[in-house]
């Protein structure tokens, strides 16, 4: 029994380590890529350690665009996005987990059936509203506003809030409290986990977002890193140092991140699928 | 408090998703209908009922993006939802050891961006200073042009989809295998059943639900397409990476043909929302 235990150990390894390198090998040749010239990336044999040319991949990057523009670009929008958009999945699932009114279930049912709904078919309307009528392109608000009404997060947040003692709530309601202090300061911080992995995974999606921007941030000064990126690797001559410093700059400090706060990721990508 | 007011605090804090949901779901919704059945070719625009859609069905490159997608839908989704069962079981199985570094491998990829990891494959699978192909060769495979030949190129967008996707599932269906309740293997376990029978009897049922997530959110997402077919492949060679979404953007956004793309968009939703609607009840049977 034991003998048979270890050779099915030692096989499984023996499938999974191969594949896991193989799922590594992109992130790897990223960082060797982003750390090394043009001439070492596409020489053959390839080097297969990382260098120490970083600094002058980013000074190449900074030639081709202003890249620190492009990431504060980057920054400013998912965090202004991450913390509306939270607020408001935050209000609307507390709204549905605990109080009672007319038109909750449909309303509820209305916000699920919009997880079954291609965003492809949202494109072209949000670009002329946006782009044409409010004239918001190239402004932080044109990214920003579309995706304020977030139904994955609402979802979420309304599966957690269930589990806030209602007693809790009338007790606050008898002591005189107003109805947003009692979400501002007794709900919300009982939420924090859950806030959390919601805020994650909406920051990331904006931090990655890539056809909505591209659509209406055309000047160069407005650009996020996706669409920076997206633009450089079309050039004709093409800097491969300079992308994968890019691609580095945009996805390294999420990895480490992922390290350390696995847990709200695993969280939040799992909120709409397992229900209890 | 008066009672007008309570009655109207659910709404409130209902109101600002509501006001979005409203301008930028709804509103486009119907506006992206009506715009299907007009001819926005010409100012000012007409009301021309069947001047998109006639040139959707007598439309060769409207045919071939379909077919793109569907060859796309077709090879990438049952692999990946395959292989993702596999490793959330192999994740899950007490075999394995280090599992943190294996959940990190095969997690990691769901932090990258499209836009970023497409621009890593184009460099990977380049022809001639590729790594990949420096690899293949080490084990006797001949090099072959990912980027510039029709098979090679979905071959290449579904390796890059199964990639960044395969560790996305995985976390949902492994969830989905810890919520299974152990107390079931033991007794399976005590009535002799086999490794394959407690699989077939006990973990697939119990799965389903969890599955048939995975699956019409993954036929949703390779309907629309976009990123990588976008930045790896330039949607060639000769259109044979042209995605319905990279049509959409095409005809809305480069030859800004509102009405045609609206009215590709719409077929792209009626297919997806027919694609789930088979789904759930193949697989979610009586549910």
């Amino acid at each position: 029994m034991k003998a048979q235990r270890l050779r099915r150990s030692l096989l499984l390894h023996g499938i999974m380590i191969p594949l896991a390198l193989l799922f590594l090998l992109p992130i790897f040749w990223m960082i060797v890529s982003a750390t090394r010239p043009d001439n070492e990336i596409l020489n053959l044999p390839p080097v297969l350690l990382p260098g120490t040319y970083l600094g002058e991949n980013w000074s190449i990057l900074n030639n081709d665009m202003n890249f620190v523009r492009v990431i504060l670009n980057s920054v400013g929008i998912s965090i202004i996005y991450t913390a509306a958009a939270t607020l408001i999945s935050a209000m609307s699932g507390y709204a549905f987990a605990k109080f009672q009114f007319r038109g909750k279930n449909a309303l509820f049912m209305l916000v699920v059936a919009t997880l079954t709904i291609p965003y492809a078919v949202l494109l072209v309307p949000q670009f002329i509203l946006v782009a044409r009528e409010l004239k918001l392109n190239n402004t932080y608000w044109a990214v920003i506003l579309p995706g304020l009404a977030n139904a994955l997060g609402v979802f979420f947040m309304r599966q957690n809030m269930l589990s806030v003692p209602s007693e809790l709530l009338e007790a606050a309601r008898i002591d005189g409290a107003r109805e947003w202090r009692i979400f501002a300061q007794i709900v919300l911080p009982l939420m924090l986990p859950a806030l959390a992995a919601v805020a994650i995974v909406l920051f990331l999606f904006q931090w990655n977002d890539f056809l909505w921007p591209l659509l209406v941030l055309t000047s160069k000064d407005a650009y996020t890193i996706p669409v920076a990126l997206g633009t450089l690797v079309g050039l004709t001559r093409v800097s491969w140092g300079g992308i994968m410093t890019g691609t580095a700059i945009a996805t390294v400090p999420f990895l480490i991140l992922f390290l350390f706060l696995q847990r709200y990721f695993v969280a939040g990508i799992t909120s709409g699928a397992v229900k209890d | 408090m008066n009672r007008w007011a309570k009655n109207l605090t659910p709404y409130l804090f209902l109101s600002p998703f509501f006001l979005f949901f409203a301008i930028f779901w709804i509103w486009p919704i119907f506006y992206s209908f009506g715009l299907s059945f007009i001819n926005t070719r010409r100012r000012p625009w007409t009301l021309d009922w069947d001047f998109n859609w006639a040139r959707l069905i007598s439309d060769d490159f409207f045919w071939q993006a379909l077919k793109n997608t569907f060859i796309i839908l077709l090879g990438q989704v049952p692999l990946m939802l395959a292989l993702a069962l596999a490793l959330a079981i192999a994740l899950n199985s007490d075999l394995l050891r280090v599992k943190g570094f294996f959940r990190f491998a095969f997690f990691a990829p769901l932090v990258l961006g499209a836009a970023p990891y497409s621009a890593v494959f184009r460099l990977i699978f380049n022809a001639d200073f590729g790594v990949l192909n420096y690899f293949l060769g080490f084990f006797g495979i001949p090099s072959v042009v990912w980027l510039f030949e029709a098979t090679p190129a979905i071959v290449t967008i579904i390796i890059a989809l199964t990639w960044r996707w395969t560790g996305y599932n995985a976390v949902i269906i492994l969830a989905g295998l810890q919520s299974i309740p152990t107390s079931l293997y033991e007794a399976a376990n005590i009535d002799g059943a086999n490794g394959w029978q407690q699989f077939r009897n006990i973990t697939l049922p119990l799965l389903r639900p969890v599955l048939l997530f995975t699956f019409v959110l993954s036929t949703i997402g390779t309907m629309q397409l976009f990123t990588e077919p976008w930045l790896i492949t330039t949607t060639g060679p000769g259109g044979a990476t042209e995605t319905l979404v990279t049509y959409l953007y095409k005809q809305g956004f480069r030859s800004f043909n509102f009405g045609y793309a609206s009215a590709i968009g719409y077929t792209v939703a009626v297919i997806a929302a027919t694609f789930s609607f088979i789904q759930i009840r193949l697989v979610g049977g009586d549910q």
